[in-house]
């Protein structure tokens, strides 16, 4: 039986502490977000930042950067991906164990940023990663960084354990293992996974 | 530092066989360059580097410039006989030629020891497809190594005599040469929300049907923010 969240926090409230094991599955592992110790560019000081004592993402959980990608639950990509750097962010992330998560941080990792134009920049990591929460800025202040993990911890709270919403961990049909593109000879190939982005839909007013 | 006039002066006198003229430059600096043949570069350079007053011992920069083959019209007067007599006339006249393309590397040479420069030498390929060595100058100065691999990944300059010539930004199975003038690079950005109209015909080419795809000046009506593309996209400036 499910309580309604408001006769949860009266009993809260009344010292009588209800949850499920949903809940206190998805509330402990949400404060135990351990990131990669990875970064890519200028967006990676500012992550430094953000874990240091004046912002201090231990108040988070978040504390522990993992050098390894086998103990890292978050992927931060924070910089700028270069076409000859995104094989090994993939990879990477294909290395990290489920349940992970990612967080495109700032406007390089999101679309290619300032250098979007250029010919040898990736138009956002989106392209071969599904990121779960993007952090505009350029480079993102620290606050901004912190406030994308508290998106991320309300996304993970949410999770479902079962049915078709559940995370892909808990899933048998979802597919963990991205396709690693290859250096080609004038891009990467592929260039995008279709499975994970589609060019955005343009809906314009047609032309009388 | 003496003139490069000077500078030029005496290399031919010491290299009779050399080719140096000094390059002009129409800008406003009026930052002149020698121009030096390929064939007699590198003792040129180990003069520049070793002669007494010039001691340039160190090359802070080394980059490309893409000349592409190019079309150039002269106006040439010409004076046509009257046929009944009279002075002859003046007839302007336009003459085509075609400008060779070429790839040409550039050096920015200071003098550590007596704190002067730059000197800037510089140096011309055949042309721009199968002629492109040049002789490396690391030899002489050990700092051209990552940047002459640079000019040989981006502009495709070969140089010969390089110790470890391969691509330093892009990787190795990479075959274009990005920085030179008929790169065409990958279309890999689908939309495009600036209002440079060259971005944004690339973008809509992949939107045919779109409003995007019309010049933008031929479209007044602004989109209203109701029809905002997903992901964020801004709207197409009027």
């Amino acid at each position: 039986m499910m309580l309604p969240d408001e006769e949860k926090d009266e009993l809260r409230r009344q010292g009588i502490l209800l949850t499920s094991l949903q809940e206190l599955y998805n509330w402990s592992r949400s404060n135990s977000v351990w990131p990669l110790n990875f970064g890519l560019a200028c967006c990676a000081i500012e992550m430094m930042a953000a874990s240091m004592a004046r912002f201090d993402i231990a108040r988070f959980g978040s504390e522990v950067f993992r050098p390894s990608p086998r103990q890292a639950d978050l992927l931060i990509v924070s910089g700028t991906v270069t076409k000859k750097m995104a094989p090994q962010v993939v990879r990477l992330w294909n290395q990290m164990p489920e349940p992970k998560y990612c967080i495109a941080m700032g406007a390089c990792a999101i679309s290619g940023g300032p250098f979007k134009q250029g010919y040898n920049v990736l138009k956002g990591i989106d392209r071969y990663i599904p990121v779960d929460v993007y952090i505009p800025g350029c480079p993102p202040r620290p606050e901004a960084l912190l406030n994308g993990l508290i998106a991320l911890q309300e996304k993970i709270g949410g999770q479902k354990l079962t049915g078709p919403d559940a995370p892909r961990h808990l899933r048998d049909d979802a597919d963990c293992n991205y396709p690693v593109p290859d250096f080609g000879e004038h891009d990467l190939e592929p260039p995008r996974n279709p499975g994970v982005w589609h060019p955005p839909v343009l809906v314009r007013p047609k032309k009388a | 530092m003496e003139s490069p006039e000077q500078i030029r002066d005496r290399i031919l006198a010491q290299f009779p066989g050399a080719e140096v003229t000094v390059a002009a430059n129409p800008s406003q600096s009026g930052q002149r360059s020698l121009l030096a043949d390929a064939a007699h570069v590198r003792e040129i350079a180990r003069f520049l580097r070793d002669d007494e007053s010039l001691q340039l011992d160190y090359c802070s920069n080394v980059t490309g410039v893409d000349w592409p083959e190019k079309e150039i019209v002269d106006t040439v007067r010409v004076e046509l006989p009257d046929p009944s007599g009279g002075p002859p006339k003046a007839v302007e006249k336009k003459v085509k030629r075609i400008r060779e393309g070429c790839l040409e590397v550039v050096y920015h040479l200071y003098s550590m020891a007596r704190g002067h420069g730059p000197l800037i030498l510089r140096m011309r390929t055949g042309n721009r497809a199968d002629r492109v060595s040049l002789p490396s100058l690391t030899p002489v100065w050990r700092a051209c190594e990552f940047q002459e691999r640079e000019v040989f990944d981006l502009f495709g300059v070969v140089f010969e005599g390089h110790p470890d010539l391969r691509r330093i930004l892009m990787w190795d199975g990479f075959r274009d040469h990005p920085m030179r003038k008929d790169y065409a690079e990958p279309d890999d950005f689908e939309w495009e929300p600036t209002p440079h109209d060259a971005v944004l015909a690339k973008a809509a080419r992949h939107y045919p049907d779109s409003a995007q795809a019309a010049p933008p000046a031929a479209d007044p009506t602004p989109a209203s923010p109701g029809d905002a593309p997903q992901g964020g996209a801004k709207t197409q400036p009027p």
